[in-house]
């Protein structure tokens, strides 16, 4: 499966990512290239292979339910471009 | 004209009642100044990882068991990508493919009586986003983060429902279930309970579903049922006009009493789940799962039934004394307490008590009568202290706080007249002054009856044992 141009566009704007017009037919040939491969590795037959959810074969180790973190609010909030009233402040969103 | 049949499925988010996020150690606690219950984790900062809170597993292996569902052995969770302010790190971790809980049921009751099997398809666990506040912050939004990382059940159920009714009585059951396990506090002014229809119309009788509509973030069964009401009324007026339904999303409008369009979700793969590295899959042992079963209460539909048969209550009594875990035990405590006369004490407490919590808009665990002070009232009805109309002015002194039933009866000299000689006293002397009703009734006149009751109650304020007054005022008036 080949992706053209509208594709790369697509997915780099659902990953917001800013892209230059001339990179585009490279990115198009690389990911193309990967869609390929998977579609190689579509031809083996894996029936009966439970799919692997992570590379490691260990289970998630759980935490009790305990607070452990305290307020960091000022500590956090040096980083913020803009903060108001314990806020932080984004360019307005509207639904 | 066409009959139509409507489909709804609902998407139910309980934030579970643990006391920290699903992923990190920061407090979950409801109503804190902003950011300050938000750590590095939840603010998705370089460098840190998730780690799953062993609590919210318990829970959501509680609500399955109490569903009769399957409990994974195995689970996976997956990022769910998009991009929003209240969404730090860009994706929410959920769970897709292989969710915690999944083939459950429980059955609804009808108007009718009837009961109806609805399909829980799986309830997954995955973290609840921040808060966005759009007041105006000079041209900018304000985040709280403080809700990030609370973590949720969403309980997703088969389109089993097909009215809005259903879809409330449902929600209902799910709500009152899980307050009854303890892993939701159902708050739903403060968002802790909340949910998504699903609605799509098609010709009866076919089987073919119609293209739905999602309404989200319904926060009332108020709500929940008017907009899908008025989501069914759309849907049916506009493909009668020759129209469509499109798949969208769409948000109801309290005010105006309508959903309208948020945006169209054309691509559901938009969300691009994948498996997230940085969770390795939940692994529940048998032993875990026994664990919790071991834990459950007795669960709203056993304790109905167990309502019915223990205390002889009717299906309507038993669902509404068994409608929260702590309905029950007062109602129970309540019975203990009086002395048995189930009836009597479920008649109290449907009644006078439910109209004084409703009006003030309390919960049976705030009512200030307890169910001691209620079954010494009920006590002193059974052994003839106060009539029951009498009763109803001490549980009033008694909401009051004017203490218990023995202190009002006391301070305001309630006690009942059970003296017979005081009895025929009143009443010779209502006959004495009211000659013509009496020789009326004499003449046949039996109606008049009432009067002389109502008349001999009046003079003795109320307080004459109503049984020995009738009896004692028909021996004088017919001897």
């Amino acid at each position: 499966m080949a992706l053209d141009r509208s594709d790369v566009a697509k997915i780099a704007h659902l990953a917001r990512l800013a892209i230059d017009e001339e990179a585009v037919p490279t990115y198009a040939q690389n990911l193309s290239n990967i869609l390929e491969l998977v579609e190689q590795m579509n031809q083996i037959d894996t029936s009966g292979v439970t799919p692997m959810a992570h590379p490691l074969h260990m289970a998630q180790r759980l935490r009790e339910d305990v607070v452990s973190e305290v307020n960091q609010r000022e500590h956090f909030q040096a980083h913020a471009p803009s903060t108001e009233a314990g806020l932080f402040l984004v360019p307005k969103v509207i639904e | 004209m066409m009959e139509w049949e409507v489909v709804i499925g609902l998407e139910i988010h309980a934030q579970l009642a643990t006391k920290t996020k699903i992923f990190s150690g920061a407090a979950t606690q409801y109503g804190a100044e902003p950011n300050t219950q938000a750590c590095a984790v939840d603010l998705g900062l370089p460098g840190v990882l998730p780690v799953l809170n062993k609590e919210a597993v318990r829970m959501a292996a509680k609500f399955g068991l109490a569903i009769g569902a399957t409990v994974a052995e195995r689970s996976v969770f997956a990022r769910k990508n998009y991009f929003y302010p209240d969404l730090p790190k860009g994706y929410q971790i959920s769970q897709f493919e292989l969710p915690v809980v999944a083939c459950g049921h429980l059955d609804i009751e009808l108007e009718d009586g009837s009961t109806k099997r609805i399909g829980v398809t799986r309830a997954h666990l995955e973290e609840d986003a921040g808060k966005s506040l759009h007041e105006d912050f000079h041209g900018a939004t304000g985040i709280d983060l403080n809700r990030a990382g609370t973590p949720l059940l969403e309980i997703v159920s088969e389109p089993d429902l097909r009215s809005a009714k259903e879809a409330v009585a449902y929600m209902k059951k799910i709500h009152s279930l899980v307050r009854y396990l303890e892993i939701c506090d159902g708050n739903m002014q403060e968002g802790s309970f909340r949910c998504d229809a699903n609605v799509s119309v098609m010709p009866k009788g076919s089987d073919t579903f119609g293209t739905r509509a999602e309404i989200k973030n319904l926060n009332s069964f108020r709500f929940v049922e008017r907009a899908i009401e008025f989501e069914i009324e759309r849907q049916i007026d506009l493909i009668e006009e020759g129209g469509k339904v499109v798949q969208e999303t769409r948000l109801y409008d309290a005010d105006k009493g309508e959903t309208r369009s948020m945006r169209a979700k054309e691509e559901a793969n938009d969300y691009r789940y994948f498996p997230d590295p940085d969770l390795l899959p939940l692994e529940i042992e048998p032993s875990f799962i026994e664990a919790v079963r071991a834990t459950l209460p007795e669960l709203p539909d056993a304790k109905k039934a167990r309502f019915m048969e223990q205390y002889g209550l009717s299906a309507y009594d038993a669902g509404v004394l068994t409608a929260s875990r702590e309905m029950g035990d007062f109602y129970e405590s309540l019975v203990e307490q009086a002395g048995g006369e189930a009836k009597q004490c479920a008649n109290w407490m449907m009644g006078d008590l439910a109209a004084s919590l409703n009006k003030e808009n309390l919960e049976i665990t705030e009512s200030p009568v307890s169910a001691a002070m209620l079954a010494g009232m009920i006590k002193r009805i059974l052994d003839n202290t106060i009539s029951g109309k009498i009763a109803k002015d001490v549980f009033a002194a008694m909401w009051a706080g004017e203490g218990d039933a023995d202190a009002v009866i006391e301070a305001k000299g309630l006690k009942q007249i059970t003296d017979t000689g005081a009895i025929e006293t009143l009443i010779d002397e209502i006959l004495a002054a009211n000659p013509e009703q009496v020789a009326a009734y004499r003449g046949g006149k039996d109606k008049l009856f009432g009067f002389f009751v109502g008349q001999a109650m009046k003079a003795s304020k109320g307080k004459a044992n109503p049984a020995q007054l009738n009896e004692l005022l028909k021996a004088k008036l017919d001897g």
